[in-house]
């Protein structure tokens, strides 16, 4: 055993020493599951680094722990959709400046047999109404994500505190995006989602889109630099250029350009 | 259940098919595991063995101890080295937050308490029966656990292999510690929970199937490795 041993020891600081860089270079960014789990990244990030060499390392969490982790400064890019947390964390000093990115809408998803009978309708807030007349059971995110945070505003704008009715028919999962349409679509609940997330989800089940097209379901994303003066780590020059990318006439291009089933997920709004 | 025959299927195209992505987050994956237990081993072994053959007042507290450790949360063990490591943490200068170092940190944090405890027994059932004579050989009670260790190496095995299977499936610790960042620390179990999480269940059902796989194939070379020792040591 002891031969086994110094082997594995072998194997194990042969390779450790090997750091995982591929570049000198690198960033992290500190961004959400709907752009992870839509494959935009994948689709986007290669470009971005053949034409600049910085490896870009996504951390994809809840849009709440997203912020929390760049506010301890665990990152150098913050990528998430919560327009109001996001400019907070920029007044707030961690952040240098919050610019718009892209937009896509969510989208209340549910069962064909549409316990609330709220299929085809445009506005979200009545739909929400509906859905806790009819006691239908709804699949929250309960995460304090960004899709999460857009939810919460819609009912409030509603009038109804749902987490009172928590376990009973209004279900906080908890859980990321994916988990929650697994979670939802397996107990026959609503579901709000972000559209680029529905379309790329592999386990629909026989679900369709109830609600969309209320001006209330937009949903922008937004790019902040970490402040470098607040966290001396933050790789602010590499941080900035993968920014500036993304705003950028080739950024854009690209994030229009990325299609799942012919249909477009993000929309490119810079300034 | 079609995804259950898919799987299968999907599994053992990916195993043929040697993606190189599939084989990167394969090493990755033993490459943290295996040396979070092999330093978790080097540290829990000497620790559970003086546990078992030393005397002293509140031993009996630390054995406790040490075998409730061994049901730790890797998610408390992850958000707690998360906070140790955070750029706002007492060991952000380390710049270890988003590595494979960190994601072994914790999986040796995890393994650890398995490994000594598991020694610890061992080594008192061998110290029972050997004490007396190790002191007619004017050995002092720490000064046996060499001889005690070496004695239960292959008792040994098995607190070694129940580290490593701890190690491989956990995903809450790596996940929070490791960022599943593509390419860099991303495992087996965190790319598992991934594609559940993108509906893909097939996938991650034979991405489950190879982890199952690898486990045994690590557990039966162990197993041939002590085989082949304790043949040598009898001969």
């Amino acid at each position: 055993m002891l031969k086994g041993i110094l082997i594995a020891l072998s194997l194990v600081l042969g390779t450790t020493s090997s750091a995982p860089a591929q570049t000198d270079s690198f960033i992290v960014v500190q961004s959400t599951t709907s752009t992870q789990n839509s494959g935009l990244f994948e689709y986007m990030l290669p470009k971005f680094t053949d034409q600049t060499g910085i490896e870009v390392r996504v951390v994809a969490v809840g849009t709440g722990q997203a912020i929390k982790n760049a506010m301890n400064g665990d990152g150098d890019v913050l990528f998430v959709h919560a327009k109001p947390a996001e400019k907070k964390f920029v007044a707030e000093g961690y952040g240098v400046a919050r610019f718009d990115v892209m937009y896509n809408d969510f989208v209340i998803v549910g069962p064909p047999s549409d316990p609330a009978g709220i299929k085809g309708m445009t506005d979200a807030t009545d739909a929400l109404r509906k859905i806790a007349e009819a006691r239908a059971p709804f699949a929250s995110r309960g995460d304090d994500s960004g899709t999460n945070k857009a939810e919460m505003r819609l009912w409030k704008d509603a009038g109804i505190d749902p987490t009172t009715f928590s376990g009973e028919w209004y279900r906080e999962t908890g859980s990321g995006m994916g988990a929650t349409l697994n979670t939802g679509t397996a107990m026959g609940a609503y579901i709000m989602t972000d559209r680029a997330t529905w379309i790329a989800f592999n386990n629909k089940g026989d679900y369709e889109i109830m609600v969309e097209g209320d001006p209330q379901l937009f949903n922008q994303y937004g790019v902040i630099l970490v402040n470098p003066e607040r966290f001396a780590n933050v790789n602010a020059k590499a941080g900035q250029t993968f920014i500036d990318w993304l705003l950028g006439e080739e950024g854009q291009e690209i994030i229009a350009s990325y299609k799942l089933d012919g249909q477009q997920l993000f929309f490119p709004n810079a300034k | 259940m079609q995804d259950f025959a898919s799987s299968l299927d999907r599994s053992i195209g990916l195993i043929i098919s040697g993606d190189a992505e599939l084989w990167a987050i394969v090493l990755l994956s033993l490459r943290v595991s295996l040396s979070a237990v092999v330093i978790a081993a080097v540290i829990g072994m000497p620790l559970g063995a003086a546990l078992a053959v030393a005397r002293f007042p509140g031993r009996q507290v630390l054995i406790v101890l040490l075998n409730a450790l061994m049901g730790l949360p890797p998610v408390v063990v992850g958000l707690l080295l998360y906070l140790m490591l955070s750029n706002a943490g007492p060991l952000g200068m380390l710049q270890l937050l988003y590595t494979p170092t960190a994601m072994i940190l914790a999986q040796v944090v995890l393994v650890m308490p398995i490994i000594a405890a598991l020694s610890r027994q061992v080594v008192e059932t061998l110290d029972r029966e050997y004490s007396e004579q190790l002191r007619s050989f004017g050995l002092s009670r720490l000064g046996s656990v060499p001889t005690l260790l070496w004695d239960g190496r292959f008792s040994l095995l098995t607190a070694f292999l129940a580290g490593f299977g701890r190690a491989i499936a956990e995903v809450g610790a790596v996940m929070i510690v490791g960022g599943n960042i593509n390419h860099v620390t991303r495992v087996m179990t965190t790319t598992i929970a991934l594609e559940t999480s993108k509906g893909n269940l097939a996938l991650a059902l034979a991405l489950g199937t190879i982890l199952i796989v690898l486990a045994i194939a690590v557990n039966a070379a162990t197993s041939l490795m002590g085989g082949t020792a304790r043949r040598l040591a009898h001969a």
